[in-house]
C-alpha cells in the first residue's frame, strides 16, 4: 500500500465510521477516489468497521458496480433487458464488441475502453440505450454509438 | 420581449440531445438580442417527441418536439417564441391527445414546474398534504391512506395503509420509513422520472409517512444507475431543509425527520424489499426470510415503511384531496391512478397515467400507435422481467391487478414492453432464466441452480435434444422455482417462461436464428 493509498482509505474510513450500516457508502467513495476497490483495501476496510474480511470481499463481490480492478478510462454500459432488446439492443451488443474489438467484461488494450452490459438504464421509451460514464444515451443506432466514441475519441 | 423556453434536463430528454438543444437556443437568442429565460422542466413523458422544446405565452404553453441541435436557428427564424409554424409545431401542450387524455394526479406537476425549485413546488399545491397531516392524529393519516385504496405501486400490490398501520401500532423509540427506488425492471421508468421531475413530492410523500407512524429517519435507496436521480434528489432535499421541511422541526410542527439518499450498487435484487434492507445496511443483498415482516422487524431491526417511489408519491395528493377522491379513480380493488410505462417497440412510448381499467390495446393503439418498426405487436410484456408474455389475442385485458392475474400475469411496477412479430419467443423465455441467473442473490437453491439450469433446458428444447422430454422438464422447472423460491425473483420468473410456453409453444420447436 502507497502512502497515498493509505491516506484516502483512512479519510473515507473516519468520514463514514459514525453513520449506520457505513459498508456500500465506503465502498462506493473507494471507487470513486480509486476507479475500482482494491483487494488491498479489504483487510483494511474490514478493521476499521469490525467486520471479517470474508464479509467485505463478500459484499464487494456481490454487486454488479463494485470493481475489483481498474476499469478503461471510459465505462461503456451497453443496456441488454428487454424493451432495449426489442428495439435491437443485441445487434447494437455485437455491433459495440466489434467495433471496440473486445467482449463484454473486457477492456481495450489501450485502456481507454471497458465494455460492460446493463440490465436497464430507465430510459426505456427511447430503447435501445447506452450509457457512457455518467451520460445517458437513447435510440442509439450503430452509427451513433461510433459518433458517440468518435466524440469521446476528440477529447483525448 | 422577454420570452420564456422551457427544455427538460430529464435524463430521457438529455440522452436524445436536450441539453445541446438548450445551449443552442440561449446561444441563439444571444445573438439576436432576444431576452430568453431558459427553463429547465421535467419530461412531460410524451418521449418519442423528445426534446420538447416548450414555449410559454401568456398563460399557456406551445410545443415543439422533437427537435434537434439542427432544428434550433429554423425554429427562430419561424418565430417559435410566438408560436409560429413550423413543421415541428405541436400546438398547446395540454391539447396533445396523448397528455389530455390522462389523469394526471402523481404526476401532475411533472415536466410542468422546475423540479427542484420549491418555490414552483409549493406554487403548484406542494406540500398542502403534509400541512392537512399536520392537523390530523397519526391514526386519522393512516385511515386516509388505508381508505384512499392505495396498494403498492411497486409491484406486490399490498395494500399501502394496512403496512402502515403494523409500523404504527409497533412501540418501539425507532422507526424508519424507507423509499425503494431500485426501479430495475425493464420497461420502467416512472420512478425515475418521478425523481427528476417533481423530487418535492417524494420528499412530501415521505414525511407524511414519517409523520403517521412516528419515524424520525428515512432513506431513500436508490439505484446508481440513475445519477441524474440523484442530483436532482440532493438538491431537492438540501432546499427542503433550509426551509424548514425537513430536519428537527418540520414546517414548525416540533416534529423530527431526516432523510438521506443511500446508493444501491447495480444489483437487480436489491428491488426486493428485505434484500433492500440488507444493502442498506451495507452487507450482502440477500432476500430474509419473512416473517418477521419488515413492518415488524425491518430496517436495523426497527419497525420500517418500505414503500415505492410511486406509492409515497401519491400520497401526498390524497391528503390533499381526500381518501375518496383518490379512491374514486379505478376499478374494481384496483384503485387510483397508475402510471403506466409504454416501451420498447412502439411508435409513441412514453408515460400514461391513466385510472386503472385501460384495456392493453388501447394504449398500445391509441397511445402507442403501435409498433415502431410498422410491423404486428406479436407479444408484450407486463410487469418488467418477471412478468408473463401476453399475446394480441387478449390485448383486451384491462390493466389493473385482479384482470391481468386473471390471465396469468401480472401488474408489477406498470411496464409494458412491446415486441413485433420478428421477437424469437424462445429466446425471451432463455432470457429471463438468464437473467434470474445473473441476478440470483444465491441464498435459495430452486433460484440459484433452477435458472441455470433453465438456461440449460432451454437450449436443449431450441437445439431439438428430446424435445418433448426437456419441455416437461421445463414445466417442472418451473413448478419447483415458482413454489420453491424465498423471494419473487425466482418465484416469478417461471411467469415469462410458462407464458411463452402456453402461447407461443412453437417458438421452442423451431431452431434458433443464430
Amino acid at each position: 500500500m502507497t502512502e497515498d493509498f493509505r491516506d484516502i482509505l483512512k479519510d473515507i474510513l473516519d468520514e463514514y465510521l459514525q453513520v449506520p450500516g457505513p459498508l456500500l457508502l465506503v465502498l462506493h467513495a473507494v471507487q470513486r477516489r480509486l476507479g475500482f476497490v482494491p483487494e488491498d483495501a479489504v483487510p483494511y476496510i474490514a478493521e476499521r468497521l469490525n467486520l471479517s474480511r470474508a464479509e467485505v470481499h463478500g459484499v464487494v463481490s456481490f454487486y454488479h458496480h463494485f470493481r475489483r480492478a481498474p476499469s478503461g478510462r471510459h465505462r461503456i454500459q451497453v443496456c441488454r433487458a428487454e424493451s432495449c432488446q426489442a428495439m435491437g439492443a443485441e445487434h447494437l451488443a455485437q455491433h459495440a464488441q466489434e467495433r471496440l474489438g473486445i467482449q463484454f467484461h473486457e477492456t481495450t488494450p489501450d485502456g481507454e475502453f471497458s465494455l460492460e452490459p446493463v440490465y436497464c438504464l430507465g430510459n426505456c421509451a427511447c430503447s435501445p440505450a447506452v450509457m457512457i460514464d455518467q451520460e445517458l444515451f437513447g435510440r442509439v443506432s450503430a452509427e451513433r454509438f461510433n459518433a458517440l466514441l468518435e466524440a469521446l475519441d476528440d477529447d483525448r | 420581449m422577454n420570452a420564456v423556453v422551457y427544455v427538460p434536463r430529464d435524463a430521457a430528454a438529455l440522452s436524445v440531445g436536450a441539453e445541446r438543444v438548450a445551449t443552442l437556443i440561449a446561444r441563439e437568442a444571444a445573438s439576436r438580442g432576444i431576452d430568453l429565460t431558459l427553463k429547465r422542466n421535467g419530461t412531460r413523458g410524451m418521449c418519442w417527441l423528445e426534446p420538447l422544446v416548450e414555449v410559454e405565452i401568456g398563460a399557456e404553453r406551445y410545443g415543439y418536439g422533437p427537435v434537434t441541435e439542427r432544428d434550433v436557428a429554423g425554429l427562430f427564424a419561424a418565430d417559435f417564441l410566438r408560436n409560429g409554424d413550423h413543421a415541428l409545431k405541436l400546438g398547446r401542450v395540454d391539447d396533445i391527445p396523448y397528455l389530455a387524455s390522462q389523469q394526471r394526479l402523481t404526476f401532475e406537476r411533472v415536466g410542468v414546474i422546475e423540479p427542484t425549485s420549491l418555490t414552483d413546488y409549493v406554487e403548484h399545491g406542494g406540500y398542502e398534504g403534509l400541512r392537512h397531516a399536520l392537523s390530523m392524529q397519526q391514526h386519522e393519516i393512516v385511515q386516509a391512506v388505508t381508505e384512499s385504496g392505495l396498494r403498492g405501486r411497486g409491484g406486490a400490490a399490498f395494500p399501502t395503509g394496512i403496512k402502515w398501520k403494523t409500523v404504527l401500532d409497533t412501540p418501539t423509540q425507532q422507526k424508519y420509513v424507507t423509499c425503494n427506488a431500485d426501479e430495475g425492471d425493464s420497461g420502467t421508468f416512472a420512478d425515475r422520472m418521478l425523481m427528476e421531475g417533481d423530487p418535492f413530492l417524494l420528499i412530501e410523500g415521505m414525511t407524511i409517512a414519517a409523520l403517521a407512524v412516528g419515524a424520525t429517519q428515512g432513506y431513500i435507496y436508490l439505484r446508481v444507475e440513475y445519477p441524474h436521480a440523484e442530483r436532482a434528489l440532493l438538491e431537492a432535499i438540501l432546499a427542503a431543509y433550509d426551509a424548514g421541511y425537513l430536519g428537527p422541526d418540520v414546517a414548525g410542527s416540533g416534529r423530527r425527520f431526516d432523510l438521506e439518499v443511500r446508493l444501491g450498487a447495480g444489483a437487480y435484487i436489491c428491488g426486493e424489499e428485505t434484500s433492500m434492507l440488507e444493502s442498506l445496511e451495507g452487507r450482502r443483498g440477500e432476500v430474509r426470510v419473512r416473517p418477521p415482516l419488515p413492518a415488524v422487524k425491518g430496517l436495523f431491526g426497527r419497525p420500517t415503511i418500505v414503500n415505492n417511489v410511486i406509492s409515497l408519491a401519491s400520497v401526498p395528493i390524497i391528503l390533499r384531496r381526500g381518501a375518496e377522491f383518490y379512491r374514486d379513480f379505478g376499478v374494481g380493488r384496483s384503485r387510483g391512478t397508475l402510471p403506466i410505462q409504454l416501451a420498447g417497440n412502439i411508435k409513441r412510448g412514453g408515460l400514461v397515467e391513466r385510472a386503472f381499467g385501460l384495456s392493453l390495446r388501447d394504449l398500445l393503439y391509441e397511445y402507442g400507435g403501435g409498433s415502431a418498426s410498422g410491423r404486428p405487436i406479436r407479444a408484450v410484456q407486463v410487469g418488467g422481467p418477471l412478468g408473463a408474455y401476453i399475446p394480441a389475442s387478449q390485448f383486451d385485458t384491462a390493466i389493473d391487478y385482479e384482470a391481468l392475474s386473471g390471465i396469468g400475469a401480472l401488474l408489477g411496477h406498470g411496464g409494458v414492453v412491446a415486441f413485433d412479430d420478428t421477437v424469437d419467443m424462445a429466446r425471451m423465455a432463455r432470457f429471463a432464466m438468464e437473467f434470474c441467473a445473473i441476478e440470483s442473490c444465491g441464498k435459495c437453491t430452486p433460484c440459484r441452480i433452477g435458472s441455470t439450469r433453465g438456461v440449460e433446458v432451454i437450449d436443449r428444447i431450441r437445439y431439438g435434444v428430446d424435445r418433448e422430454g426437456n419441455l416437461r422438464l421445463l414445466e417442472d422447472l418451473c413448478e419447483t422455482m415458482a413454489e420453491g423460491s424465498l423471494c419473487g425473483l425466482g418465484g416469478l420468473t417461471p411467469f415469462p417462461v410458462r407464458s411463452v410456453l402456453r402461447h407461443f409453444r412453437d417458438d421452442f420447436l423451431k431452431p434458433p436464428a443464430r
